[in-house]
């Protein structure tokens, strides 16, 4: 993506303490089991396995379209923070899901984050789920993201405490 | 005709909603309710823990509240509509209004408008009170489609 200005500091991703930080610092992502498949700026792959607990329609097994949701803010969030510096809070303004197709049961899921605009308040982020090709999505989505200072504090005594 | 709409006519027939939510194991992954006023009802998501997205606000994860609401759709859907095939998402677009605190949540839908195949949903989602709703949500079901 086009930097406007020059700015020299690393991102925070650049710093491998905040990888693992980023998933297990959530309870809910901790919960659903969503690991970081591939991350860099702007550009991040989460995988969500597949397990019974997530089903929506009982007939055919296909996960529920909630959890595309979780999925797709989960990774559109992450993804506008691996473009950061410095510490930013980052709240969803809005999200849109178009579901193309039902997943296929017993295959884990993937979800894709691109932020193609990015300003010192919001970022703009698309989204596509899929379980076996990025070609042949299951869900698609484009999302709003707010930014506001962060703590800093806080997020150093999270980073001080992982090995 | 699906499971989920056999047991809607059960439960509609035992006037207790909360039958439909045992068929859908995400539904009971997030841990929501229904609350029965006559013959409606709304939406309960009581706090928990493991719904947490951001544990330093703390606030609910954004994807749960918009999982609750896409529940609470198509939960109504089902129990007002007598259709043998469960209704389908096309899209859902959800505004994020307020930060979702660590708290429960309430829903309630409103049916803006059901054709013959597609029916227009309208979400509010609260944690305080209902003019101050956390998150909004707004989505098209398909209601009459081909069975694969």
């Amino acid at each position: 993506m086009k930097q406007t200005q020059q700015d020299e500091r690393p991102y925070l991703i650049e710093d491998p303490r905040v990888i693992g930080l980023m998933t297990r610092m959530s309870p809910h992502m901790e919960r659903l089991g969503i690991e970081i498949e591939s991350i860099s700026p702007g550009e991040c792959v989460f995988k969500q396995p597949y397990h019974e607990d997530l089903i929506g329609d009982p007939d055919t097994g296909v996960v529920h379209g909630g959890l595309i949701t979780t999925l797709m803010d989960s990774v559109c969030g992450i993804t506008v923070f691996s473009l950061m510096k410095e510490m930013v809070a980052i709240a969803t303004l809005d999200l849109r899901i178009d579901y193309l197709r039902p997943a296929v049961p017993k295959r884990p899921l993937y979800g894709k984050g691109t932020c193609y605009k990015l300003t010192s308040d919001v970022a703009f982020v698309r989204g596509i789920a899929y379980d076996a090709t990025e070609d042949d999505p299951i869900a698609n989505s484009v999302g709003v993201f707010a930014l506001t200072p962060g703590n800093d504090q806080i997020f150093k005594q999270y980073l001080n405490a992982e090995k | 005709m699906s499971k989920l709409a056999r047991i809607a006519v059960e439960a509609k027939k035992q006037k207790d909603p909360n039958l439909m939510l045992k068929e859908v194991p995400y539904a009971n992954f997030i841990g929501m309710k229904l609350i029965t006023f006559g013959s409606e009802f709304l939406s309960h998501l009581p706090f928990s823990q493991s719904n947490v997205g951001n544990p330093l606000l703390p606030a609910l994860h954004g994807g749960v509240v918009g999982g609750f609401i896409e529940c609470s759709a198509i939960f109504t859907l089902l129990w007002e509509l007598d259709n043998s095939l469960p209704p389908k998402t096309i899209d859902f677009s959800f505004d994020y209004l307020r930060s979702p605190g660590g708290k429960d949540t309430y829903a309630m839908v409103k049916l803006v408008r059901m054709g013959g195949r597609v029916a227009n949903v309208r979400v509010s989602a609260w944690q305080d009170t209902r003019d101050k709703p956390v998150v909004v949500g707004n989505g098209n079901f398909l209601l009459k489609y081909k069975e694969e």
